[in-house]
């Protein structure tokens, strides 16, 4: 989020798409609740009616996997009736920049489009730049080729009768929902939107959060109190554990991870963001400081100037290597792999396709599964259609401590990094999670220092120091990433202050590139100083009245709380809306009061630099040129769809998804065998794959078994009636369920054809309990966004039938 | 006259009593014994923060710990700014995570080919898994790629996890992995 949970409160519009905030995000709904209390005006987008869509103002529906045509045609909107913010979509934005006169848009592919390669060469894309190497701009956005002119151009085509089309949407409900939410134009209106896996888990999931970012930027909604774009997060530290790099394609603080091209730490370097416009701050500009802080946290002393602080040590992706999950699982079903650790995950209930993931792992030597109960992934040798004599995989289940059973942090949806204390001690032989990894390293080591084997330094030179009186100490950790003055420093650069060897910097300004910093990840550097624990804070003052509570825990950046807060001031650096001033500027005392400013230079009027600090050139884009598919979002049909053709162009499908062939990855689309629309959703008392849940005996008795849900027209399609037992199937594999027949969902009326959406929730697995079913994700295709290859669980083709055989029922007695 | 009152009648009957109404359906104030069970339940506990474990808003639990160490309630934190008290049904489920008999207590090892779990040592594991993964690192281990590149990385060890770790435990995690030359490391992030 660039915002935070709180800051719903502020809006006076907001927007729920693609997600379900009061089933799946219950208690943030309390802040939805307090805006609506003050008057805001709630709306709700989805394909379902849910209890979301039971508080809203207005509910809208639409096809899943068709929000980019609903969006465009709210672009379109917005520009035809001039609903933009001028002011700020001239001065944040890149809306005058000057685009390549390469780029070109034609029947739904972008110039530089390589069939054979399915991929774009996105030098076509370029923004044009002057002599001095500052990107060319038209003020008065009148340029044919500047960014609002061909932004203008790109959405003409997403008329209200076509949106109407492709997503099934009626005009009026259409035009309502534009019409309100581009009420939030003006600086002293704002909108805010909150999203979840109902725009990620698609093969347009980028572009879909970008067309509303989009929407952000022209109504002025970015950096502001009760704005931004948030997303509504799963997991309570799937935001830390993202940050932290655990994903292939990132180290701590969001650092490329290191790949062949870059052998060395100046190869490296030279790719760090560069802007030789001198109002743009390109906060990435610092990179290098914050990855020589990083090895020095990782290898301590071993890591020297000379040996480029053990950047050799760190393993390199090839050039353009791809070892997201969906790649993953693929070469684990070639065999490539021979160990796997499945740590405080159930992938054999979560991954996309679970079939091929759960035969995926029988061809491991081993496999390590760390988790709080048994799962379907630590059993899996024994579960539905394996035979266990045949399956030569050795399993570790290792029992982990609960989350009140240790000490740590984590981190919420809007950075919020809150401080958890240890209640009780874990239950029989289990341990935390930090400590099990502890001793497991040591053991590891252990056996190198005795043995030796292959390329044995990034092991024995680790600094692995982590405990207290023999005791593993998160303490230490904590310190670790918050980063320390490795060196004495007689007069820093930033202040001149002499810092002794030892203590702990403030925060990441005070980092360096040449060894005598180190910082675990730059992001949560200030979080644990000499001042304290930043993120065990509990006072609750709130200087600005807007909630921000500055003092309770801590947030990433600086403690930060509203990303990009200086597009909230004019010029001077006065609020633009004086009932929501998020930021000031003293011209007396020369400082900035509210939030913590985003950054601390001077107003834009006098010497300042532009707001958007972590882009290059300054400014919020319009145009994206650094995406896989295309520097404007495009309307593509999802991988499998109910309909021969897109209506917005010949592309059916987006044009650069990678499409894995042959083996147990079958796809079909407009398959008479799998006729309805089918997406995958969580209820409120379960979480994820049941993982935790399933064994909870409140939890379970409330929501016992896999559903699916259909409407009244499809059940009598089918002949299905409420509470029946059906068979729900795709091309990957078929579950059980029991029926739900509702009229919370509709048929859509798609280009004059009647399409059926059904949906079904991913909490269940064969493990526990006996009778709740299976996993949803064993009809859901191994098919990822180009661009994050999240896979897309929202949209796919299934068929729903009538089991023949019915079970008994019980009697009402019993 | 003993009137017999069930629990489920009894949470009915309180529940019309929270709602506003000062006379209970049972024909007399019932709060002031709500209250009184309420402190039976926790006096002389033991109070201990934390954030509940599921959902991303990050709501304030305190857990309450009995004189032995043993969990006896967990409920919303009402000085928590976000959630002020509430949680939701997962949240307000988060007792039974810590008094659950099913949890996994024991080290469990699966061999190869074999129908049955069996109970094994910490040490035993720990030394077990560091020499599988040497094995692993050793046999596939790889200096330079086709083109020539160092890419000094562990081909045959893949990790997925987790979002259910503390921050201070994925850091320690990727350190860990990192070190081994993993590149397959993947997480919930990524579904």
């Amino acid at each position: 989020m660039t915002n935070h949970y709180i800051d719903f409160r502020n809006a006076d519009v907001i927007l729920n798409m693609g997600s379900n905030v009061a089933e799946n995000h219950p208690v943030s709904f309390k802040w939805v609740q307090a805006a609506k209390d003050k008057g805001a005006i709630f709306i709700h987008v989805d394909p379902r009616f849910t209890r979301t869509s039971a508080k809203a103002d207005i509910f809208v529906r639409l096809r899943s996997g068709t929000d980019i045509a609903f969006l465009g045609g709210m672009v379109k909107y917005i520009l035809d009736n001039n609903l933009y913010d001028e002011f700020y979509v001239k001065n944040y934005t890149d809306a005058s920049f000057i685009v390549s006169p390469r780029y070109s848009f034609d029947d739904g592919l972008f110039s530089g489009y390589n069939p054979s390669l399915r991929a774009y060469d996105p030098t076509f894309w370029a923004l044009e730049k002057d002599e001095k190497g500052i990107a060319k701009r038209d003020m008065t956005l009148q340029d044919p080729r500047c960014v609002f002119q061909l932004l203008k151009k790109h959405y003409s085509r997403y008329s209200f009768e076509k949106v109407t089309e492709i997503t099934g949407t009626p005009a009026d409900d259409l035009e309502r929902v534009y019409k309100v939410y581009a009420s939030t134009g003006p600086p002293d209106k704002a909108g805010t939107v909150l999203y979840a896996m109902g725009w990620t888990q698609h093969t347009v999931g980028v572009q879909n959060i970008r067309a509303m970012t989009m929407i952000q930027v022209l109504l002025s909604n970015m950096g502001i109190a009760g704005g931004g774009i948030n997303a509504l997060r799963g997991e309570s530290n799937v935001q830390g554990s993202t940050d932290q790099g655990l994903l292939f394609h990132i180290i701590p603080g969001y650092l490329p991870a290191p790949r062949a091209q870059w052998a060395t730490l100046a190869d490296y370097n030279k790719t760090t963001p560069a802007s030789k416009d001198p109002r743009s701050i390109n906060w990435w500009k610092n990179r290098p400081k914050y990855l020589a802080s990083l090895l020095k946290s990782m290898f301590g002393e071993n890591a020297k100037k000379e040996n480029d602080f053990g950047y050799e040590w760190l393993p390199k992706l090839d050039s353009d290597q791809d070892a997201s999950w969906l790649n993953l699982f693929d070469e684990m079903y070639k065999g490539t792999f021979s160990g796997f650790f499945a740590w405080g995950m159930n992938p054999a209930c979560s991954s996309a396709h679970a079939g091929k993931a759960r035969e995926a792992m029988g061809k491991l030597d081993w496999l390590v599964n760390v988790n709080v109960f048994d799962n379907e992934t630590g059993s899996f040798w024994k579960g539905p259609g394996m035979d266990p004599k045949q399956i030569k995989t050795e399993v570790f289940q290792l029992p982990a401590a609960a989350f009140l059973e240790k000490e740590g942090s984590i981190s919420n949806s809007g950075r919020w990094m809150q401080w958890r204390y240890k209640a009780v001690n874990p239950p029989g032989d289990a341990k935390s999670d930090g400590h099990i990894m502890y001793e497991l390293f040591n053991a590891v080591r252990a056996l190198y220092q005795k043995e030796g084997g292959a390329f044995p330094a990034p092991i024995l030179s680790l600094k692995w120091d982590y405990e207290t009186n023999g005791h593993f100490d998160i303490h230490r950790v904590a310190k670790e990433i918050n980063g320390y003055f490795v060196e004495d420093i007689l007069e820093h650069p930033v202040d001149k202050k002499a810092y002794k060897k030892g203590t702990l910097v403030p925060n990441f300004v005070y980092l360096l590139d040449d060894g005598r910093t180190s910082c675990g990840n730059w992001l949560y550097s200030a979080s644990y100083t000499e001042a304290g624990n930043m993120a065990a804070r509990r006072k609750k003052t709130d200087p600005t009245g807007l909630g921000l509570y500055p003092e309770w825990s801590w947030c990433w950046p600086l403690n930060r709380r509203i990303i990009y807060n200086r597009a909230s001031v004019d010029l001077d650096g006065n609020p633009r809306d004086p009932k929501r001033p998020l930021l000031t500027w003293d011209s007396a005392g020369k400082r900035w009061v509210g939030d913590v400013p985003d950054n601390a230079v001077p107003p834009m009027g006098t010497e300042g630099a532009y707001p958007f600090i972590m882009k290059p050139d300054g400014v919020a884009s319009l145009f994206g040129p650094g995406l896989k598919d295309g520097p404007f979002p495009e309307h593509y049909e999802p991988l499998e769809c109910p309909i021969e053709k897109n209506l917005m162009s010949n592309q059916r499908i987006n044009p650069v998804v990678k499409i894995f062939e042959g083996g147990p990855d079958k796809f079909l689309t407009c398959d008479p065998r799998y006729p309805f629309v089918c997406s995958t959703y969580r209820v409120t008392e379960h979480w994820q794959t049941g993982v935790l849940t399933r064994w909870l005996p409140w939890l379970i008795e409330a929501e016992p078994q896999m559903f699916c849900e259909m409407s009244l027209e499809l059940a009598k399609l089918r002949e299905i009636k409420n509470g029946d037992r059906v068979v729900v199937s795709s091309p990957r594999g078929k579950v059980e369920a029991v029926a739900i027949v509702t009229s919370r969902l509709k048929p859509f009326n798609i280009a004059g054809q009647t399409i059926h959406q059904i949906g079904i929730p991913w909490h269940f697995g064969w493990l526990h309990p006996k009778d709740g079913g299976e996993s949803a994700n064993l009809l859901t295709p191994t098919i990822g966004d180009p661009n994050t290859m999240i896979p897309e669980s929202k949209a796919f083709m299934a068929n729903v039938a009538k089991l023949t055989k019915q079970p008994a029922k019980k009697s009402a007695k019993s | 006259m003993a009137i017999k009152i069930t629990r489920r009648v009894f949470l009915q009957v309180s529940g019309a009593t929270a709602a506003g109404a000062v006379v209970s359906g049972l024909g007399f104030d019932l709060s002031p014994v709500e209250v009184y069970a309420q402190e039976l339940r926790i006096k002389g506990a033991k109070e201990t923060t934390t954030v509940c474990c599921f959902c991303s808003v990050g709501c304030g639990i305190i857990v309450h710990t009995d004189a032995k160490g043993k969990v006896i309630n967990a409920e919303g934190d009402p000085d928590h700014p976000i959630s002020e008290g509430a949680l939701c049904a997962k949240g307000a489920a988060s007792y039974q995570i810590a008094v659950n008999s099913n949890r996994l207590q024991k080290i469990r090892y699966r061999a190869p080919y074999s129908t049955a779990w069996k109970e094994v040592s910490w040490e035993w594991a720990l030394d077990r898994i560091a020499a599988n993964i040497k094995k692993s690192r050793d046999a596939s281990f790889t200096g330079t790629n086709a083109d020539g590149k160092v890419i000094n990385r562990t081909k045959g060890i893949a990790s997925v996890g987790s979002a259910a770790l503390d921050n201070e435990e994925c850091w320690l995690y990727q350190t860990f992995l990192r070190s081994l030359g993993l590149v397959y490391i993947e997480h919930q992030a990524r579904i």
